[in-house]
Parts: C-alpha cells; sequence; structure tokens
C-alpha cells in the first residue's frame, strides 16, 4: 500500500499563515518554483510575512552548512543574516542529494559547500528575480528598475517589503538561469562579521539534538551486546530486572547481534540492561587480539603489495632506491581509533497514524537508513521520513553505510506493537566498544636520495583494512580492486616524485571499518610528512625548501600547496622559534583543499612536550565564511593531535579493551595551545573544510618532536614511544 | 521517594528512586533537555549543573544527596548576569560548533568567573579541563571566557 503522505511535513516554517514561494530544482537540476510546498522540496521558502527560510540538505554536527548554505540564499536575495532562518530538509535522494554522490542525500568527503555553493546561490537568485518581477508587474515597471536589499523592493519611485509579492512571484515560472552576483558585490560571503546562526541556541540549551527528541509516550531502548565482537545472543534472563521501576521488556533483536531492553526512562534501561543476563554464541566470534591485527599488518608490509596502485615499475623504483646514495627506510602503523563523537549514537523511530516510519536522527546520509528501513519493513520507500535533527558530532560515525544504529532502532521498534515511540540510546561504552573504527593500518617506505640531497626513488607499500570494500560504495570507490580510502594522499600527492611507486595489500578485518574524519588522509599524511622530513633531514635541507623542490612549475596543485607551505612557514616565523622551542611542519592536500601547519613545541619526550603554538594556513578556495573556516581548521588539528598523541582502541581475544573516555583520553583544554589560521584569499570555487584540517596536524607535532630529539614516532599513538605531554 | 528541590528557582517534588543521577532526573522526568548526557561517569563534563552555585557533573551527583539544595541548569543562565555575559561572549566569539558539550561548558565557565573574575590562559585551563569538547573549540572556550570577563568588567 502507498500512502500519499506531505513530503515537507517537517518543515516547521512551513506552517506559516498565508502564500510562500518555493524554490528549489527539479530532479533534473532546472529551477523550479512553486506555490505551494507539497508541490516541490525547496532550498528555499519565503512566506508573505517575508520569512525567509534556507532549507538545508546538509546535516549540521557542528561543520557549519547551517549557516554556509543560508548565507548564499541571503547574499542572492540581498538580506542581512537576521532576516534568515534555516531548517533541515527532509530526506529526499532525487531534489537533496549531493551532486558529488549522485542519486544520494548525504554529507560527507568536506562536499558540503563544494557541492551546493552554485545551487543555493542559484535559489537565492531566482527568488530575488522573481520578487522584482512579481513587484516591476505590480507596479508597472521594468524589473531592471527595481532591488531587492534588507527585505525590502524598491525603485521608480516605490517601495515595500518583499512578502508583499510573494503570493505574485509563487504564480510565475522560476527562472531558468538567474544571474548570480559577481563576487565585488558580496556583503556576506567572505566576511568576517557573519556569526553562526545556532550560535544562540546552542548556547542557552534549547538547541534540539537527536538525544532531545521526546515523543509522546516514547520508550527507552539500549542494546545488550556481547563481549566479543560479532557474537550472537542465544537466550535472555530478564528476571533480575523485574524489580527495576520502569524497566518494561527485554528481546534478542531480529539479527541476534543483541537484546534490546526497553524501559519508561533512559536510567532504568541502563539499569536493566545491566540486570540481565544473556547467553551467548561466541563460535563465530572474533578472537583475534590488536597484537595480531598488527602482526598481520607487518607481515604483509614485507612482502610484495597485491595491487600496484599508481601502475609503477617496481623493479626499477626499487633498484633506484637500492642505487641511492642514502636510503631512509620506516615502518609505520596506525592503530584502530574510535569516533566518539560528544553525542552518543541515538535515533528515535516511530509510526505515524497514516502508516509512516518516522524516524528522527542526526543523520549524516540519511538515503542510506532511508532504504534499509523501509527494506526491514517492507514498505515503499515514500512511507519512510526522516526528521534531521542536529547531530552532536559525528566525524564520520553518522554515516555507516550498514545504517547500524538506525537499524537497531527499526529492529528494536519491530519487537514491538509499534503503538509507542521507541529512542534508541547508547552508552559512551556503546560507542566506545561498538567496532566501528578508522582501521589500523600500516606504512612502508624506502627513499633514496642522491649526493645532492635528490630524491630519486620512493617505493611505498600500504597494508590494512579496507572501509569500502564490501559496502555500497565499493562500485564508486574500489577501483581494480583498490580502496581509494586506503591510499588516497599518497599516489595522488602533488609532490612531483617521478620515480615512485605505491603499492596495496588488504588485510583482514577484525572489526567493522569507517571512515574516521579525513578518511585515509589521517594516515598517509603522517607517512608522506614525516617521510619527507626525515628526507630532508638527510639531505641537510630545510624542510620548507625541500618539500618546495617537489611543488614547482605552475601547476594549481603545486602552486597552492607551496602557496600554503609558504604562508604557514612565514606566519608561524618558521626557522626562528624561540628558544626552547622546537617547531616541525606539514603540508598536505586533502578534499581538493590544501593546509599546512607548524606545531611548535617546547621541552622534549622524556621531561614532557608542551604543544604551545600552531599555525595554519589554509587555501580552500573562496572562502565563504571565514570564522567557520578557522574553527573548523582549529577543530581538525585537535581532532588529529588528541588522538595520536595518545588514543588506540584495543582488542583483547576480540573482546575492546576501551570502556569510556577514561580509557580513551579526549583531547583536553589544557592539552593545545592557540591556533592560528590564516585563509589564502582565492577565487577558485569553494573546496572543503571540515576535514582538510585534520591530516597535517599529528605529522607537523611529529616533525616538531623530532626536531626536538631526534625521536622519530612511527608507530601510534605517540605515547606508546615513550613521549610524556604536559 | 519524593524529593523535594529548587530547579532554577522554583520549588520542585520529583519522583525518584534512590541512586537515580540527577542528570536523568532533570533529562527524563522534567523533561528539560539544555543538560547533556556524554558519558555517564564524570569524565566529560556535558552534564554540568549547579548546585548551590558549585559546577558539579550531574550525572555522578544522586538524587537522594540534592534534598533541599538549589539546582541551576544551563535553562536559566540567561537570568544569570555572569551566565548571561557568558553566552554573550560564546555567541560573539562563534564558539560552537556541534554544539552539544556547549551547556556543560558554559555552567563551568560561570562557575570559574564567578570564583575568578578575569581568569589567566593558564587559570582557565586549570579551571575548565574536564569538560571535553571532541570538536576541540577551546581556543575559542578561552576567548568567550575572556570576552565574558571584558563584559562583566564593563
Amino acid at each position: 500500500m502507498t500512502i500519499n503522505t506531505s513530503r515537507r511535513g517537517f518543515l516547521k516554517s512551513a506552517a506559516a499563515a498565508g502564500a510562500v514561494l518555493v524554490i528549489g530544482v527539479r530532479p533534473d537540476g532546472a529551477l523550479a518554483a512553486s506555490g505551494s510546498p507539497a508541490m516541490l522540496n525547496p532550498f528555499v521558502q519565503i512566506g508573505s510575512d517575508g520569512s525567509v527560510t534556507a532549507i538545508v540538505k546538509h546535516f549540521e554536527m557542528g561543520q557549519g552548512p547551517s549557516t554556509g548554505l543560508a548565507t548564499l540564499i541571503a547574499e542572492e536575495m540581498g538580506l542581512s543574516m537576521d532576516q534568515i532562518g534555516y531548517d533541515f530538509a527532509p530526506s529526499d535522494p532525487q531534489v537533496y542529494n549531493n551532486t558529488l554522490f549522485g542519486p544520494m542525500q548525504g554529507t560527507g568527503g568536506s562536499t558540503a559547500m563544494a557541492n551546493s555553493f552554485t545551487q543555493y546561490r542559484q535559489a537565492g537568485a531566482a527568488a530575488r528575480e522573481m520578487l522584482l518581477q512579481a513587484a516591476a508587474q505590480s507596479w508597472g515597471t521594468e524589473a531592471s528598475a527595481l532591488t531587492l536589499q534588507d527585505g525590502v523592493i524598491s525603485g521608480a519611485g516605490n517601495s515595500a517589503p518583499l512578502g508583499e509579492f510573494v503570493a505574485a512571484a509563487a504564480r510565475l515560472d522560476a527562472p531558468a538561469d538567474p544571474p548570480l552576483k559577481d563576487p565585488s558585490e558580496f556583503r556576506l560571503i567572505g566576511k568576517t562579521d557573519v556569526r553562526r546562526l545556532d550560535g544562540e541556541a546552542k548556547g542557552n540549551g534549547t538547541a534540539m539534538f537527536a538525544m532531545d527528541i521526546v515523543r509522546p509516550n516514547q520508550m527507552i531502548a539500549m542494546i545488550a551486546r556481547p563481549e566479543q565482537q560479532r557474537a550472537t545472543a542465544v537466550s535472555v534472563d530478564a528476571s533480575g530486572a523485574t524489580d527495576i521501576t520502569g524497566f518494561i521488556d527485554a528481546q534478542i533483536l531480529p539479527n541476534a547481534a543483541g537484546v534490546a531492553v526497553f524501559a519508561e526512562t533512559t536510567w532504568a534501561a541502563m539499569q536493566a540492561r545491566n540486570a540481565i543476563s544473556v547467553e551467548w554464541d561466541t563460535s563465530n566470534a572474533e578472537t583475534r587480539s590488536s597484537s595480531d591485527i598488527e602482526a598481520e599488518i607487518r607481515t604483509a608490509l614485507d612482502a610484495e603489495p597485491t595491487y600496484n596502485v599508481n601502475e609503477a615499475d617496481v623493479e626499477a623504483v626499487r633498484a633506484a632506491v637500492d642505487g641511492a646514495d642514502t636510503v631512509i627506510e620506516e615502518t609505520f602503523y596506525f592503530p584502530l581509533l574510535a569516533h566518539a563523537p560528544m553525542e552518543p549514537l541515538n535515533c528515535t523511530i516511530e509510526e505515524t497514524a497514516e502508516g509512516v516510519i518516522l524516524l528522527h536522527d542526526g543523520c549524516q546520509f540519511p538515503t542510506i537508513p532511508h532504504g534499509a528501513i523501509a527494506e526491514f519493513f517492507g514498505i515503499p520507500f515514500e512511507n519512510v521520513q526522516i526528521n534531521t535533527v542536529l547531530a552532536g558530532g559525528s566525524f564520520g560515525r553518522r554515516a555507516t553505510p550498514q545504517a547500524d544504529y538506525q537499524m537497531e532502532a527499526a529492529m528494536a521498534f519491530s519487537l514491538t506493537d509499534r503503538s509507542r515511540p521507541v529512542h534508541l540510546v547508547w552508552s559512551r561504552e556503546d560507542d566506545l566498544r561498538s567496532g566501528q573504527y578508522r582501521p589500523a593500518m600500516g606504512h612502508k617506505v624506502r627513499v633514496g636520495l642522491d649526493a645532492s640531497g635528490t630524491i630519486v626513488g620512493w617505493e611505498h607499500r600500504i597494508a590494512g583494512q579496507s572501509i569500502l570494500k564490501g559496502t555500497p560504495f565499493e562500485a564508486m570507490l574500489v577501483q581494480n580492486g583498490i580502496d581509494f580510502a586506503s591510499v588516497e594522499g599518497t599516489f595522488d600527492s602533488p609532490y612531483q616524485i617521478p620515480t615512485a611507486s605505491f603499492g596495496l595489500t588488504d588485510t583482514p578485518k577484525a572489526t567493522s571499518t569507517l571512515w574516521w574524519r579525513a578518511v585515509g588522509h589521517t594516515h598517509t599524511a603522517y607517512v608522506m610528512e614525516v617521510m619527507m622530513d626525515m628526507a630532508a633531514k638527510a639531505a641537510g635541507i630545510d624542510p620548507v625548501e625541500f618539500r618546495l623542490a617537489y611543488l614547482t612549475g605552475d601547476g594549481a596543485d603545486q602552486t597552492r600547496k607551496a602557496g600554503v607551505l609558504r604562508l604557514a612557514a612565514e606566519k608561524a616565523n618558521w626557522g626562528n622559534a624561540p628558544e626552547g622551542r622546537s617547531q616541525g611542519i606539514a603540508v598536505h592536500k586533502s578534499f581538493n583543499s590544501y593546509v599546512a601547519e607548524v606545531v611548535e613545541i617546547s621541552g622534549t619526550p622524556e621531561d614532557g612536550i608542551r604543544i604551545e603554538k600552531i599555525t595554519c594556513a589554509v587555501d580552500c578556495g573562496i572562502p565563504v565564511n571565514p570564522e567557520i573556516i578557522k574553527s573548523q581548521m582549529e577543530g581538525g588539528i585537535g581532532y588529529g593531535i588528541g588522538h595520536n598523541m595518545r588514543d588506540q582502541i584495543t582488542l583483547t581475544g576480540g573482546v575492546v579493551d576501551q570502556f569510556n573516555f577514561p580509557d580513551y583520553e579526549p583531547l583536553r583544554i589544557s592539552d593545545i595551545g592557540a591556533i592560528e589560521v590564516h585563509i589564502v584569499p582565492s577565487a577558485e570555487a569553494p573546496t572543503g573544510v571540515g576535514e582538510p584540517g585534520t591530516p597535517p596536524a599529528a605529522p607537523a607535532l611529529a616533525n616538531a618532536i623530532a626536531a626536538a630529539s631526534d625521536l622519530r614516532v612511527a608507530s601510534l599513538p605517540m605515547d606508546d614511544n615513550g613521549v610524556f605531554f604536559v | 521517594m519524593a524529593i523535594s528541590l529548587k530547579l532554577n528557582g522554583q520549588d520542585q517534588t520529583v519522583e525518584a528512586e534512590p541512586g537515580t543521577p540527577l542528570l536523568w532526573v532533570i533529562r527524563d522526568e522534567l523533561k528539560m533537555t539544555g543538560t547533556k548526557f556524554g558519558c555517564g561517569v564524570a569524565s566529560c563534563g556535558a552534564c554540568t549543573v549547579h548546585l548551590n552555585g558549585e559546577p558539579v557533573r550531574s550525572c555522578q551527583t544522586y538524587i537522594e544527596d540534592v534534598e533541599g539544595a538549589e539546582i541551576t541548569t544551563i535553562e536559566a543562565m540567561s537570568e544569570n548576569e555572569i551566565g548571561a555575559a557568558v553566552q554573550q561572549a560564546w555567541i560573539e566569539m562563534d564558539v560552537v560548533q556541534c554544539g552539544y558539550c556547549q551547556s556543560g561548558q558554559i555552567m563551568s565557565a560561570v562557575g570559574l568567573l564567578a570564583e575568578n573574575p578575569k581568569p589567566s590562559p593558564q587559570e582557565i585551563d586549570d579551571y575548565m579541563w574536564g569538560n571535553a569538547c571532541r570538536c576541540a573549540t577551546y581556543q575559542r572556550i578561552r576567548a568567550g571566557i575572556q570576552r565574558a570577563a571584558e563584559i562583566l568588567e564593563a
């Protein structure tokens, strides 16, 4: 049975009385407009009361798209930022798709601004043109004689608020190609005085995260999980929980991966989960330890790689390295890492009176849980709706190809009579022990230098656990067996090193693997930049000068990477660290943005290292909101440094050793000194900022430690190498 | 058991089992969702509220221990002189990213400024150490506290 439902049921602003003008795109990408929000899923909605609402197709995990996309609309409509609001788009993979992902709505790969920049400006420009046209008709003049500024249309002796023309504009056709403002006319884009639209609500407790959703008559569900990864539930004895006030029931999930514990309150669910006893079948469970995983990876690095990533003449590269005057060799190891977003995973699922399954979720890839839930319940795609709410961080965690936590909610809900909404809640322990991690990876690199200190050969092997194989993304991002997420940032580096080979070997997975802020670049940038630093040191050449020698010519990739390298060095007063301080530098391109960072430390590994100052330069094309770009660099740096200082997920006999933050200590305010971010002015199309700040941070710190002490940290985390941080 | 407390200036009586963390009384019973659950073991500070004016972790504060106490949450901070200044500074400095920890950060920042109106960066680090921010907004938290101190001094 297909039930017609209002596709726009979640847009709170849609309820406004009076006429509306909505503007969006048709599935073929052409601009479209309507006077009825039921007819069109829009990018912008304008009410006859003058309210303007940007409908944001990307989710907000703090990286700023709600402010950013609203800014694009406001810019083209001549609004000030206090004249525009935002609402999250419903799930619609045809209209709200990420244009870089195909027919899928999703936020990832630092693409929110990159794929929305033209689209949302066009929607805003179309709104402006249509309102001007309507006003011109009303006043008997030409639209070209009128302007729209600060919510008022004026010209030809007339002046009126834009809301007066909403009804008339809604009867016009959307222009096919409305003119966009010239960058010289920008009043909001690139300006430092545009504050975040979500700042106030996040400071006064009114911001609604998924955890804050309270549906009438809802139950809480928590999942009792096995100690060993992938053990399955055989039976459950809930007698120990019957005395707990608010306990409702405990039942094995349909896939037996855990036991759903239902209760009236979160606290009751937590207590009941501890009180029940579950018999687990461990016959197919994971038994390996992280030491086994590491051994598998190190063994793989000693063998010829399975895949020749850049189709290199490996023998020739090896001969070039072997014949070099100086050979530098290092083997690197990167452990499993959890994402640990501040808001533990959770979502709420319910069935509406119309038979629609409704999910309330801070959803990074809505299309995946949308399809998975429809399939699970055997209902048409359009009978599932997603209410996207704020996410308390994600870093990739809320974007699993398996829709893991949303499917847990769906499975738990299926165990009930569906009369009550079910709010699935994870604890921090669930989060850290869930088995969705940045994969463990290893690299082994040999670099040959000639007598002048020039690189004559670079032999690079990578081994580790694929993220994308076996997922719906395999078809798109795995080519010739090579998982791009395992190798990005190496073979495709802008460095001009002609005699280089990059090989990859997959190793078995002991846990699920998942993209983690900056994905493959989390390890590839570390290896590339530490190796460049080692090579520079061996060559006796300044690390900045050494790198610049491989970024010559006028190719954009080289020019932009060299540009941020020079800017960070200049702003950090590179080479002139104060007495008692040491500097390290790293530069990396990821997600089409270029970032260089200089980390300045004091102390030594034995006595304690203090991170005093970090200087960052970023080239991300046209900077739409400079403060958000700076914030993302600051946060990306903290994320990269914090984990690599001291965090890892380890397993003993298939059981995760970490439980909660004390075992997976987050970066603290006292861990990190001032961060200074410099943005390269640019007229290029905007590129990502959510992830690119992360990759250079840890190698820059590692290079600073090496400058202070000769200690090269090649196996992470750093504190496993006798490095002590103060 | 019935517990009486003063929450954001209002006398309240709540029904809760002994051993129930104050966090879950605030969130599940009173449906006030500004106070956040982050770890449950007092390691992250997202659940920070004021107990008789002092910041405490509500996830490790048990309901039977707060009988008769004054509890203040983020929802009441705009009525508090220091709280309003911190909130204003947070907006001016674009402190928040995901925002989930920020209720707790602000509750701790207000606690700091109440006892030290002009904290140094080192004093800020020492006091705010227990409030984790996975987005690493720490630099702006420092700047926000210093800006709030300026606002209050003016």
